[in-house]
């Protein structure tokens, strides 16, 4: 989360020419695209888009088939052992089942990257971790094990290991995935918190339009059959200006639907 | 995170019962900081003065020195002034001494008696899971021969290539082995008394009436018990055996009964087989150490086997394998649903099969002696 006087000029995220697949079979090809620092800004598409497929290839967990990704100037895809192992610290992401350490309860799964990445004492880490839990509205809930937790809150307790090491960028996919809108609301104004307060850039993968327009700065659309993206932009002037139908379907279904004739 | 650029600072300077820190440099939490103690140097001042001039870029490094200093103000009665500092970090503040404060943690210990009474009724609610088990499994059964077309047939089949066929490989293995191992053992005595012969016997007896089931039964518990447990428990994890059983589906009968069926008949056959591999391992060793030829090997062997003792040996097998299918799905289905949840079961599927493996053979050896078989 570091507050900055003086930050470097160069964009959070700079993604260039990226093609992303498995097993040498392009899902994405050759997108290129920049996030700010300190902007919240969205994936967005239908379901198998290829939404997920980006964010792991952004966070490292699939080698890209081409391209490359760029964190705060510097590039990840070609970094080396050591220089990655820094990049990675100055990012956080919540998964979408939240992905706790099941055997760990939620004080040592927001502890663990501490132990592991700081010189911090034992009780310091023990007072951030309950701090972090406590952004999350998880006070109360630090000795719980994941399995006797909801799912929303599995999600918050996720959100508070991603900001463990109060990274720069954090990734979130399908935040709101799974939970009801007055929690799904509650996550949102999270994720406005942390960019306001913290100046956090934030990347979410997401197609819940509540989200999309309530929070995001900026938007880009996969499609399926496109291969890439086909918008780009701040989400209202998406929806009133595109002439895109795949975007203005998209971006408009909240309006009723007609019943299909029978 | 962006890295430093200047490193962290606290610049504290004592003007009569006043300490001012100011703080300086870059602080974040990945990189190194002046902790509040090394800032106080021993003094104790009755004022402290907190501000943030030449502040860089700050994290929750900045708040735990903040924090210390609080609480070290708090303990020590002196006065703590931070109205200099930005407000966030006041927030920030004030959310971590709060949290500080009413976080409890969340006693699990419990007394001797307690987890006596605990551990008793566990045994006694497991035991009822496992009867309860088993009758679903006989009323299944039940069913299964009323409606055979219900059945699962293709499952049963694939289950049985995969609990069976795919496990010659290491059975194979393990019941040479074991043959040749009974051989050496009986030599080492057997060769005393000038009765080397008898080492056909020997291997031949042991195997067919007992290790050829039992070391089969082993294997297939750590290798198809454990394939059970984890492959269902995944499945509750996942909510499809909920799925199932709101869809009016029996998890049993669409489940389990494929599994048990199916190593209900691949172990006798897998034992048969363990019997053979074995007695070649004791016949080869007899043949290159004990100079016996395999034809009389044989021979002898069969003066002292007989098909008595391979039904006894089919008998074992039959039950072992149903009790690593009952093992291996109990476990499964009563798995939590947590990753750590299925290791558990896998784990408890291997040791509760092999458990009870010996149990029976140790029961089915006296009940045999008692029948004369």
């Amino acid at each position: 989360m570091p507050n900055s006087a003086n930050a470097s000029d160069s964009p959070a995220i700079e993604v260039t020419g990226l093609t992303c697949g498995y097993d040498g079979q392009a899902v994405l090809k050759d997108l290129s695209f920049t996030v700010k620092r300190g902007e919240v800004f969205f994936v967005i598409g239908g379901s198998g888009c290829g939404k997920s497929t980006l964010l792991r290839h952004l966070i490292g967990l699939n080698p890209p088939l081409a391209g490359t990704v760029k964190f705060l100037g510097q590039s990840f895809t070609t970094a080396d052992l050591a220089a990655r192992r820094k990049l990675l610290k100055t990012f956080g992401v919540l998964y979408q089942g939240g992905a706790l350490w099941s055997s760990l309860t939620l004080r040592q799964n927001v502890a663990l990257p501490l132990e592991e990445h700081t010189t911090l004492s034992a009780r310091e880490i023990d007072e951030l971790a309950t701090l972090k839990l406590a952004q999350v509205g998880l006070t109360g809930f630090e000795d719980y094990y994941p399995a006797e937790i909801s799912g929303g809150m599995k999600k918050r307790a996720g959100l508070a290991r991603a900001l463990s090491l109060d990274p720069s960028i954090v990734f979130l996919d399908e935040p709101s995935a799974g939970l009801d809108p007055v929690t799904s609301r509650k996550l949102d104004e999270l994720v406005l918190q942390m960019r306001e307060t913290f100046g956090t850039t934030l990347v979410v993968v997401s197609h819940e339009l509540a989200s999309i327009f309530g929070i995001a700065d900026r938007v880009i659309m996969l499609d399926r059959a496109e291969q890439g993206i086909i918008a780009e932009g701040p989400p209202r002037e998406l929806a009133e200006r595109s002439r895109d139908p795949r975007v203005i379907d998209f971006l408009h279904r909240s309006d009723r639907p007609a019943a299909p004739a029978v | 995170m962006s890295a430093p650029t200047s490193p962290a600072r606290a610049d504290a300077a004592l003007e009569g019962e006043t300490l001012s820190v100011q703080l300086a440099g870059d602080w974040l939490i990945t990189a190194p900081r002046p902790g509040w103690l090394a800032a106080l140097a021993g003094r104790t001042p009755k004022r402290v003065v907190l501000g943030s001039a030449g502040l860089g870029q700050w994290d929750s490094a900045l708040l735990l020195f903040l924090f210390e200093a609080q609480q070290w103000c708090r303990i020590a009665g002196a006065h703590c002034d931070t109205k200099a500092l930005p407000e966030k970090i006041h927030a920030l503040l004030r959310q971590m001494s709060t949290s500080h404060e009413t976080s409890v943690p969340f006693d699990r210990s419990e007394n001797f008696f307690t987890a006596v009474g605990e551990a008793t009724l566990d045994i006694w609610r497991k035991t009822r899971v496992f009867a309860h088990f088993i009758g679903e499994c006989v009323l299944g059964a039940v069913r299964l021969v009323k409606h055979p077309k219900k059945f699962r047939w293709a499952d049963f089949v694939e289950e049985m290539q995969l609990c069976g066929a795919m496990a010659l490989p290491i059975v194979s293995l393990v019941s040479f082995l074991v043959g040749v191992t009974l051989a050496y053992t009986g030599a080492i005595v057997l060769r005393q008394y000038g009765g080397d012969i008898y080492v056909a016997d020997l291997v031949g007896l042991s195997m067919v009436r007992e290790m050829g089931a039992l070391m089969t039964g082993v294997v297939l518990a750590g290798r198809t018990g454990a394939a059970f447990a984890a492959t269902l428990g995944n499945m509750k994890a996942n909510e499809e055996i909920d799925a199932l059983e709101t869809l009016g589906i029996s998890a049993v009968d669409f489940l389990v009964l494929p599994r048990l069926l199916a190593l209900g008949v691949m172990m006798p056959l897998l034992a048969i087989y363990s019997n053979a591999l074995g007695i070649l391992g004791g016949m080869a060793i007899s043949m290159k150490v004990l100079s016996i030829p395999p034809a009389a090997y044989w021979v002898e062997m069969l003066t002292i086997v007989d098909m008595s003792d391979l039904l006894v040996g089919v008998i074992k097998a039959v039950v072992f394998g149903l009790i690593i299918g009952l093992a291996g799905c109990l476990r499964g289905i009563e798995a939590e649903r947590s990753a750590a949840g299925v290791g558990r079961a896998a784990t408890s599927a291997v040791v509760t099969a092999i458990l009870l493996i010996i149990m029976a053979d140790a029961v089915f050896a006296v009940a045999f002696d008692i029948l004369g078989l």
